[in-house]
């Protein structure tokens, strides 16, 4: 009996450490990844109000050619929580886009100037048209890139996400990507219409040509002008982009875990009140 | 559920409506006087629990629906308008996602519990069974529900796994279009999904009651295992158990607000946040982490109607359970050997989580295949036979015996109903 | 198991009734988002007004368009309907209130009160009849020769003013202005 117990006892430690020792292959390749401080990551997390400004000049100058921004709204460039523009600085945003509207009384569609209530016009009329223009790939939408880019985190990592509140993976993949343009590795034959990245999830070429250059988009608040600050505001913008309540929910957050935790301690002691002559 | 209170209507209302309708009785009975061992541990609070997150559930997918489409060109849509312009949209539907994965942590450490102090052995097979059956259930909505978002995942995931009853031999492509409503996953699909999705819950409730309903008719099961003998024994149910299990609740409301407002995509797929593409298959398609185990036990068998069978056999084999423990001793807490083995399986169901997460290829494989026969052989070889080899330690008398440790004269009713000194 | 009777001088004990309070409130603040979830959400609100482009509608015309998922009649009115209108005192209308958003809401239901400021050949009104919702007929409906609602019978006159019938109300008015001499926002 007792020799059974050991043996059973040493295949489950076989198995714990193989499942222990495994590393994290997991799905896709694994890239590299560079990251970044966040100023929305932890509990208390906000977005950088003039880091979304910033952000959101670097879409519009570098990004919305290609790239469209379809589930956002240009009355939420004005909402709390987000870029904070001024109504009056996003109803001049939503002027200078033009959105299809209609039937008019004849029965046309016809163009008009975008007004808050609208979201911002995508670039090509659809898929097919997109991927006509740019090679055959298709530059997705941002308005839900950065959560639905999520490189692999493996273990043990994972685990410990679950402590430190790490959510970031998609900003932090999208300013890896925009910063791994990278000199391909000796003889590696780099096909045409394509660029090497090291930071690519779906494969090692991406058919965007490098899109940030410095200084290229001028920060009138001192902020430096190069790669690497345009593609973390960039970054934090999409992010905001497609989590627009993330301030409200970690406040709203801070308030509940106070409330339970307080409310909990005293049903604890309620439950010892009620509990205290009996033996259990 | 009724039969123990003594319940007597006081003002005329209530007796009014005792003769015609007993309800006031019934409830009294099942959740108020209703006499409970006096020795549950915090494990059982997870009935509790799990009733909790299904009302939360519910009342959140009520409220969902009502801004919900189920079309495959809005589905997508009217969720990230949940998302962002309904009021407290994101609140609802982050509570309703990870409310789905709480449910099943809690699923999980009930069924657990459960095989440990052996709660399906009689004379609570009913009661098991029950619970299995509210299990499967739980699964469908579960997978269901994950369709409706219409992502990547969802589309995919519904392909999988309704592809899975394409491996029943002769009716199989039948049954897969006629599950579909088409050639593939599409409208029909959806529309029947979100249709269902909404029904479950409320059968999942049905059969809650009966479970319920079975367990009070034999009594609770308990640490010892051992029959309440006295009154001693037991307590009300409320305020002793109430009191306790809302405490667990609002503990367990902690975990659930961390992921809520900390970590609410966490749980799930980045890969659903990309609507659906019948064109495009993810690089890496997994389920919700709750289905982990029975995906690795499916991808085991490099057969697909092995490995379908085999996937529903790992729970089909619990409706049997009650049958395949041959020991005499109901809690596992007496017996030794029992433990190992219990600790090697729940070891061993995590490992098939993790490796249902990995990809389907080289040693992932093989441990796979491995961790797949230890599960069934704790069923098949290893509960029947314990109980020939075992030697279980003394069981005590009973529950007052073992909760003063050697006897004593211990009179916890009386004392409770010690009028207050203060 | 009469224990639990006695188990009731306890719950006078102030830490039963504190945590019962704080339950009390943990349920409430939940319950609003579950409420407030039915409310009009940001899209809506954001919709909430359109302009019109009027240039075409010539006189004795209407148009209708949808503001807030509602119809709004924008009728250009004749003369003869406006004397109609100016020729009723007020003492034989059911609803002596004006009933229009943009003037103050004791204002009387006079027909300079009903038209457009400064153009009064305009009269903007929410098409829903006051009574129980129905869409009025208009184009010289009813007995006033200004709409009728179809569903109780209930007759508007030429300002849009119940004169007779179940509806308690004249038609409201909605807030707009003239952006320019032909476009009206409405909301």
């Amino acid at each position: 009996m007792k020799t059974m117990i050991k043996m059973v006892r040493s295949l489950a430690a076989v198995v714990a450490l193989g499942v222990a020792a495994t590393p994290a292959l997991a799905a896709g390749k694994k890239i590299e990844m560079s990251y970044q401080y966040w100023s929305f990551a932890g509990p208390f997390g906000t977005y950088d109000r003039a880091q979304l400004q910033r952000g959101f000049k670097v879409y519009q100058q570098n990004c919305a050619a290609c790239h469209g921004l379809s589930r956002v709204a240009f009355r939420n460039l004005a909402e709390d929580g987000g870029p904070s523009f001024t109504e009056d600085e996003a109803k001049a945003i939503a002027a200078e886009y033009i959105v299809m509207d209609g039937p008019d009384d004849f029965g046309d569609m016809f163009e008009r100037p975008a007004i808050l209530a609208d979201r911002f016009p995508s670039p090509f009329p659809n898929e097919q048209a997109a991927r006509a223009a740019n090679n055959g790939a298709y530059p997705p939408d941002f308005s839900l890139l950065a959560k639905a880019r999520a490189p692999q985190r493996g273990f043990p990592n994972f685990v410990f996400d679950i402590f430190t509140q790490y959510q970031e993976s998609g900003p932090d993949y999208i300013y890896s990507l925009l910063m791994g343009y990278v000199e391909p590795p000796e003889g590696k034959e780099v096909p045409v219409g394509q660029y090497y990245n090291k930071s690519f999830l779906a494969g090692e070429f991406i058919a965007m040509a490098p899109p940030l250059y410095a200084e290229s988009i001028e920060y009138t608040d001192g902020t430096p002008m190069t790669e690497e600050q345009y593609a973390k505001d960039v970054a934090a913008f999409m992010m905001w982009a497609a989590e627009p309540h993330l301030e409200d929910r970690k406040k709203m957050g801070f308030r509940v875990m106070i409330f339970l935790i307080v409310f909990a301690g005293m049903l604890y002691f309620t439950k010892n009140r009620v509990w205290r002559n009996v033996e259990h | 559920m009724a039969g123990h209170s003594n319940y007597v209507p006081q003002s005329a209302a209530a007796k009014w409506l005792e003769s015609r309708l007993p309800v006031i009785s019934l409830v009294r009975g099942s959740f108020v006087d209703f006499p409970t061992p006096k020795n549950l541990n915090y494990f059982w609070t997870f009935g509790g629990i799990l009733f909790f997150i299904l009302i939360a559930q519910i009342l959140t997918g009520v409220v969902l629906a009502m801004h919900y489409t189920a079309s495959t060109t809005m589905a997508f849509d009217s969720v990230e308008k949940i998302m962002r312009d309904v009021n407290f949209g994101w609140l609802l539907r982050y509570l309703h996602a990870n409310g789905a994965s709480m449910f099943f942590i809690a699923v999980y450490i009930h069924i657990f519990r459960g095989l440990y102090y052996g709660s399906y052995k009689a004379p609570r097979e009913v009661s098991w069974i029950l619970g299995v059956i509210i299990f499967l259930l739980m699964m469908a909505t579960a997978f269901m529900g994950y369709v409706l978002p219409w992502g990547q995942m969802s589309f995919w995931g519904a392909t999988v796994i309704t592809n899975l009853f394409s491996a029943l031999p002769l009716v199989g492509e039948s049954v897969v279009t006629w599950l579909w409503g088409g050639f593939a996953v599409d409208n029909p699909t959806l529309n029947r999904f979100f249709s269902l999705h909404y029904l479950l819950p409320f059968m999942i409730f049905g059969v809650v009651l009966l479970h319920v309903w079975a367990f009070h008719t034999t009594g609770n099961n308990n640490p010892t295992g051992v029959q309440p003998k006295s009154k001693q024994d037991t307590v009300p149910f409320h305020p002793y158990y109430t009191v306790k299990d809302l405490f667990a609740i609002v503990v367990f409301m902690i975990l659930f607000a961390y992921f809520v407002f900390y970590l609410p995509n966490y749980l799930g797929h980045a890969d659903n946040y990309i609507e659906a593409n019948p064109l495009v298959t993810p690089a890496h398609i997994v389920p919700e982490w709750y289905f982990l185990p029975f995906y690795a036990i499916l991808r085991a068998v490099p057969d697909k109607l092995g490995g379908v069978v085999l996937m529903f056999g790992a729970i089909a084999v619990l409706f049997i359970l009650p049958w395949l423990d041959t020991s005499k001793v109901r809690s596992g807490a007496y017996r030794p050997l029992f433990k190992q083995f219990f600790w090697i399986f729940a070891a061993n169901a995590v490992a098939l989580g993790y490796l249902g997460a990995m990809p389907a290829e080289g040693i992932y494989v093989i441990l796979s295949q491995i961790c797949t026969a230890i599960y069934f052989a704790y069923f098949l070889i290893v509960l029947p036979v314990l109980g020939f080899l075992e030697k279980p330690n003394p069981v005590p008398t009973s529950i007052s015996e073992s909760v003063l440790k050697g006897g004593g004269s211990g009179t916890p009713l009386g004392a409770a109903a010690a009028p207050e000194t203060k | 198991m009469a224990h639990t009777d006695q188990a009731e001088p306890t719950r006078r004990d102030f830490l039963y009734i504190a945590t019962g309070a704080m339950g009390a409130v943990g349920v409430g603040a939940l319950a609003w988002p579950f409420i407030d979830q039915m409310n009009p959400d940001a899209g809506a609100l954001a919709l909430a007004s359109i302009e019109v482009d009027i240039s075409s509608v010539e006189e004795g015309q209407s148009v209708t368009v949808t503001w807030r998922g509602k119809p709004v009649f924008i009728r250009y009115r004749t003369p003869a309907e406006i004397d109609e209108a100016n020729s009723t005192p007020i003492e034989a209308l059911p609803d002596p209130l004006a009933r229009n958003s943009n003037l103050p809401a004791d204002a009387p239901a006079t027909d300079a009160n009903r038209g457009a400021e400064g153009a009064e050949q305009w009269l903007v009104q929410v098409g829903i009849c006051t009574h129980l919702g129905c869409v009025p007929m208009g184009d010289g409906a009813g007995e006033y020769n200004g709409w009728f609602c179809p569903c109780h019978g209930s007759h508007y006159d030429t300002a849009g003013r119940i004169r007779k019938g179940p509806a308690p109300e004249n038609l409201l008015i909605p807030p707009y202005r003239f952006v320019t001499d032909t476009t009206i926002e409405i909301g």
